[in-house]
């Protein structure tokens, strides 16, 4: 048997995966690996610029996944979102490795993204993932796959919600047309149980995981790694996104958001049912600038009279 | 898709009915571990050089013999977790026993060059490697290469594509001189071709180097799961 030294079996592991991709794309650099593949700069030689491209592990055992992942190349070309990365080409390795071209986007991402911001503008950071991801619902379409480390802030504060590569499209029934692998999709702790054990999922997978990204905003962790904090209301928010039963969860992203935006608002939301205490203290949350007015005024009034001879 | 489909899996092979599917199964089993195997007997049980070639055979010959591989369940364990928990407990018993059970007649002996083993294993450093899973799986990595490279030298030089072979070898698996890396036009000028010719070479033997590992990886999984985690792990485009 040849003899391989450390520095051989490492040049030969990198080279074995290292994709040689058409005349039209110049490989650069690896910027990432995730569960379905690798991100690498590439340069587009026709259209000169940089892109990124996104390379499929060629260990799938599935015969029928290259046309599958074509499939949902071509739906997500369709989603075009100024939240979500566009895709400009998908094709086929001579290895018959799949791979799509998309805009390359640098940032950092949620799970990287400064902690210590104030709630009400944590939450409306979460608005703005909601919104791709209810764009997609409207288009048919689930992510599967959303967690912190899926959304990238941009330099100019832009949302992009990444990582299409195991979205499904959903049938008119309401379930996903594509069988569940939940050995290839989703991540535990953002992954909803229905989609856990291999069963059909619908938009409501996507409330799941982004009741873990609203907890993660709550806390700073992971759901299941630290306790929920924050005001009852938003905590409360939180629990009927992440039911475990899909019928218990927000029917869909827009009643999520909803919840949240009337949270900001200083309504009151529909996954808490609120005792007479909690609306007294969400009244004086709301109104506590005018309430300040008013006992500033009674109390001076009551100092000048105090005061007067 | 770019699978490697036509190594039949070892897995399959010991558990034949066939009696000699079952002979060659084993022998393509015993090529990929028995380094991985020795080293492991060297440094984590402590075990001089002499015993530890004597114990990877015995290891071996006793599988075959027993059959330790055909109750190996897929879905509890990678093969390559489960073959180093037969190896740990056939040691522990064997030790606990002090009584060696000597090879003779009719026993399946596989020849195999320790003497590399050895060579190799003194190349670095002999003392307890912090983490033994990460150093089997690491010396598992290398058999597999290793493998790979000796079947693709006998896929080119069975097409008479020497030179060829020898641009890959040059550049892909020779440690530079002085650490410094070698340039396509180096290599062009040692092997005698254009810088053009090196660049075609090194892209046709990376692609059927790629699709030797995966047959060799492929043989060696249980599953379809356990060989896509496999190769996970094995191919990682580039990145640490």
């Amino acid at each position: 048997m040849t003899w391989l030294s450390d520095a051989a079996v490492e040049r030969l592991r990198d080279v074995a995966d290292f994709p040689v991709p058409p005349a039209r794309y110049e490989m650069l650099e690896p910027l990432a690996r995730g569960g379905m593949g690798t991100v690498y700069r590439a340069r587009d030689r026709e259209l000169d610029r940089v892109v990124a491209m996104k390379v499929l592990s060629a260990t799938s055992a599935r015969e029928d996944l290259p046309l599958r992942m074509q499939q949902e190349a071509r739906i997500l070309a369709a989603l075009e979102h100024p939240g979500i990365v566009p895709v400009y080409d998908v094709g086929t390795l001579d290895d018959g490795r799949i791979f799509y071209v998309m805009k390359l986007v640098q940032g950092p991402r949620l799970d990287e993204h400064a902690a210590d911001r104030p709630l009400a503008e944590r939450l409306r950071l979460f608005t703005r993932i909601c919104e791709p991801v209810a764009f997609a619902h409207a288009r048919g379409v689930v992510h599967r796959d959303l967690k912190p480390a899926n959304v990238m802030i941009g330099a100019f504060g832009e949302v992009l919600v990444l990582d299409w590569g195991v979205a499904q499209t959903i049938s008119d029934c309401g379930a996903a047309t594509m069988d569940a692998r939940p050995t290839v999709a989703g991540t535990a702790g953002y992954m909803p149980p229905e989609q856990a054990r291999g069963d059909a999922v619908d938009a409501r997978a996507d409330v799941f995981a982004l009741g873990g990204i609203l907890h993660f905003l709550l806390t700073g962790a992971p759901p299941d790694a630290a306790p929920l904090q924050g005001p009852r209301a938003v905590q409360a928010i939180c629990r009927k996104a992440r039911a475990d039963a899909p019928a218990d969860r927000y029917a869909d992203v827009p009643s999520l958001v909803g919840d949240v935006d009337r949270f900001l608002a200083g309504d009151s939301v529909s996954a808490l049912d609120e005792g007479a205490l909690d609306r007294i203290a969400r009244v004086v949350r709301r109104n506590r600038v005018a309430i300040a007015i008013v006992v500033t005024y009674l109390m001076l009034r009551y100092l000048i009279a105090w005061l007067a001879p | 898709m770019n699978l490697p489909a036509t190594r039949h899996s070892i897995l399959e092979a010991v558990r034949s009915d066939d009696a000699e599917v079952r002979r060659d199964g084993y022998g393509a089993m015993v090529a990929v571990y028995w380094k991985p195997v020795y080293k492991y007997v060297r440094l984590r049980w402590r075990i001089a050089a002499d015993e530890a070639q004597d114990t990877t055979q015995e290891f071996f010959a006793r599988a075959i013999e027993k059959s330790f591989f055909e109750s190996y369940d897929a879905s509890k364990a990678r093969f390559r977790t489960f073959l180093r928990l037969c190896l740990d407990r056939f040691i522990a018993n064997e030790r606990k026993a002090s009584a060696r059970m000597k090879r003779g007649g009719g026993q399946i002996v596989v020849p195999l060059d320790f003497q590399s083993a050895e060579g190799e294993l003194l190349q670095h450093d002999v003392a307890l490697p912090p983490d033994l899973d990460e150093y089997f799986h690491r010396e598992w990595i290398r058999s597999l290469c290793a493998l790979a490279v000796d079947d693709l030298r006998r896929e080119y030089e069975a097409a008479g594509k020497r030179r060829q072979f020898r641009v890959f070898e040059r550049y892909d698996l020779e440690a530079p001189a002085g650490g410094i890396a070698l340039t396509y036009t180096d290599v062009a000028a040692e092997c005698d071709v254009s810088p053009a010719d090196v660049t075609n070479y090194l892209f046709a033997a990376r692609r059927a180097f790629r699709r030797a590992l995966l047959e060799r990886l492929r043989s060696v999984c249980g599953t379809s799961r356990e060989f896509e985690a496999e190769a996970r792990q094995l191919l990682r485009g580039g990145l640490r």
